[in-house]
């Protein structure tokens, strides 16, 4: 079997002394889109920002491509990420440029492509995801699933071995959610590439994925296919699964005991 | 008690040296700023459409404003010097004010207000939605593609406005002082000409309005740069870029001005 496009081992991250991450290890093999699952501010997307080396890790190592991500200089690290493709959460989309030439931003700062060839790259990108009648339009008259799809033609316009998702799915209606979660898979199979989707949304992304991490508190929980996944009798997995209100994962906030909060502390 | 002073004292040292280790920061950025500099002149356009958006849409207010500076000159200037029966260097007083002060240090002022907080906040609100996030995992240098357009397009700028500036000031001088009080026109230029010095007050001029376009420019980007990822936080530092530059011109002016015109 060839090596695995990601490599995460014994990774650490700590941040303002406070330890985010501890001791994850994860395996991205090619071809394949896993699903890295967990509460808001359980350390997903960090993850993502250590594959992309934004962040270094505190102890342990990325390996991206056979190369340890933090290691690698400026110049190696750029090269890196050229092959690497994010979609973020809301887009971020280059507001000040029209939707054609946010795609084409890459292309225009990587390559020395002609424009003619550039504008031909650019529609059938856009044709991808099923906006190349909207190339003209800037950021702020599209809609945000439109703009998440306009994101993902620009994340896919060099054509990466490896496309991150941070929260595709979030705030987007049943039916552009499920026109996501297909050109995920989609693009991922036309590609040949892997991906990685760091979500919330069970139900939609178990549809589509090969794989799935569970992460609480910084640390992985549990792992498995989807099939696995549903099965789980794990008690954190099943609360996040089904969606229970309490369980694992209290619904109160930590707090003073209710009575002495209500009452003060001499009735208590 | 003892405690109490503790803590006030802690809170002074932690204060101070956030303050340092800020200060230190911005002096890494804007040595970083310079390091990636090349795309700014390579590929000329990007400064250029920087400068479109800092220098020229700044032009009205600073015309305007010049234009009523001045006008506000050769009143003040006239009714002093018509005390003295010296109306005639009503020329000299208006075109060295401009010239040497009111030119490079109100175009400065103005141009923190105008262009430096809309670079800040500009550069905050590319931060906060992640645009220079998606810059950078896209392998592109956000100081190089982003930040140094920005500061270079103020530093080009800034001198040109201030010439502007000053120009508008001694027409606006000229319209007040010669064509409605009616100072004699010909000693009006002719004192002008004769008595501001060329490497004494225009080039000593320039001098101070590059410093300040590199200090409002420096503090405006940084300012983006580091402000925190929220509304709050651009707001909060879009009125520092303000507040800031607006300081360091006037205290960096005091200092230039000593250095340069020392009454020798």
């Amino acid at each position: 079997m060839s090596e695995p496009l990601v490599q995460i081992s014994n990774l650490n991250f700590t941040y303002d002394r406070r330890p985010v991450l501890t001791g994850i290890n994860m395996t991205i093999p090619r071809g394949k889109v896993v699903a890295i699952m967990g509460q808001s501010g359980c350390g997903k997307t960090t993850t993502l920002r250590l594959i992309g080396g934004q962040l270094r890790p505190t102890q342990g190592e990325v390996r991206f491509a056979g190369k340890v991500v933090h290691e690698l200089g400026t110049d190696g690290l750029y090269a890196s990420r050229r092959r690497m493709g994010m979609l973020f959460q809301f887009g971020a989309l280059f507001t000040d440029i029209s939707v054609f030439d946010n795609v084409a931003f890459q292309m225009r700062e990587h390559t020395d492509l002609p424009e003619a060839m550039i504008r031909d790259l650019v529609l059938l990108k856009l044709n991808a995801v099923g906006l190349r009648g909207a190339q003209d339009l800037m950021p702020s008259e599209l809609s945000g699933g439109m703009a998440r799809r306009v994101a993902l033609a620009r994340a896919i316009a060099l054509d990466p071995l490896l496309m991150m998702y941070d929260e595709p799915f979030t705030g987007l209606d049943p039916i552009t959610m499920g026109i996501i979660g297909q050109l995920i898979r989609t693009l991922n199979d036309a590609l040949g590439g892997s991906s990685i989707i760091v979500t919330h949304d069970v139900q939609e992304s178990l549809q589509i994925v090969d794989y799935v991490y569970f992460m609480a508190d910084g640390k992985v929980v549990a792992e498995g296919t989807p099939d696995e996944i549903r099965a789980s009798d794990k008690a954190y997995v099943h609360q996040f699964v089904w969606g229970e209100m309490d369980g694992p994962v209290p619904f109160q906030y930590p707090s003073a005991p209710y009575r002495e909060q209500i009452y003060g502390a001499a009735h208590a | 008690m003892l405690d109490r002073a503790a803590t006030a004292l802690r809170g002074l040292g932690s204060r101070v040296t956030s303050r340092l280790w800020r200060l230190g920061f911005a002096s890494r950025f804007f040595l970083a700023t310079l390091l990636y500099s090349g795309p700014s002149f390579r590929r000329f356009f990007l400064t250029v459409r920087e400068i479109y958006f800092t220098g020229v849409l700044s032009l009205i207010i600073i015309l305007v404003s010049g234009l009523f500076v001045g006008m506000v000159l050769g009143l003040q200037g006239y009714d002093t010097l018509q005390r003295y029966g010296s109306s005639e260097a009503l020329g000299i007083l208006v075109a060295l004010s401009l010239v040497r002060e009111l030119g490079p240090v109100v175009s400065a002022l103005l141009f923190a207000s105008r262009a430096g907080s809309a670079i800040t906040a500009e550069i905050g609100l590319m931060k906060a939605t992640e645009q220079l996030s998606a810059m950078e995992m896209m392998a592109v240098n956000p100081i190089a593609r982003v930040v140094a357009p920005r500061f270079w397009a103020g530093v080009i700028s800034m001198p040109l406005l201030a010439a502007l500036f000053s120009a508008m000031g001694i027409f606006g001088g000229y319209l007040v002082g010669v064509v409605l009080i009616g100072v004699d026109e010909g000693s009006f230029w002719s004192q002008m000409q004769a008595s501001v010095d060329f490497r004494e007050d225009i080039v000593n001029g320039v001098i101070k309005s590059a410093v300040f376009g590199i200090l409002v420019s420096w503090i405006a980007v940084f300012e983006g740069y580091d402000s925190e990822p929220t509304a709050e936080g651009v707001s909060g530092a879009t009125t520092r870029t303000v507040v800031t530059s607006s300081l360091v011109i006037l205290a960096a002016d005091f200092v230039l001005t000593a250095f340069m015109f020392r009454g020798a």
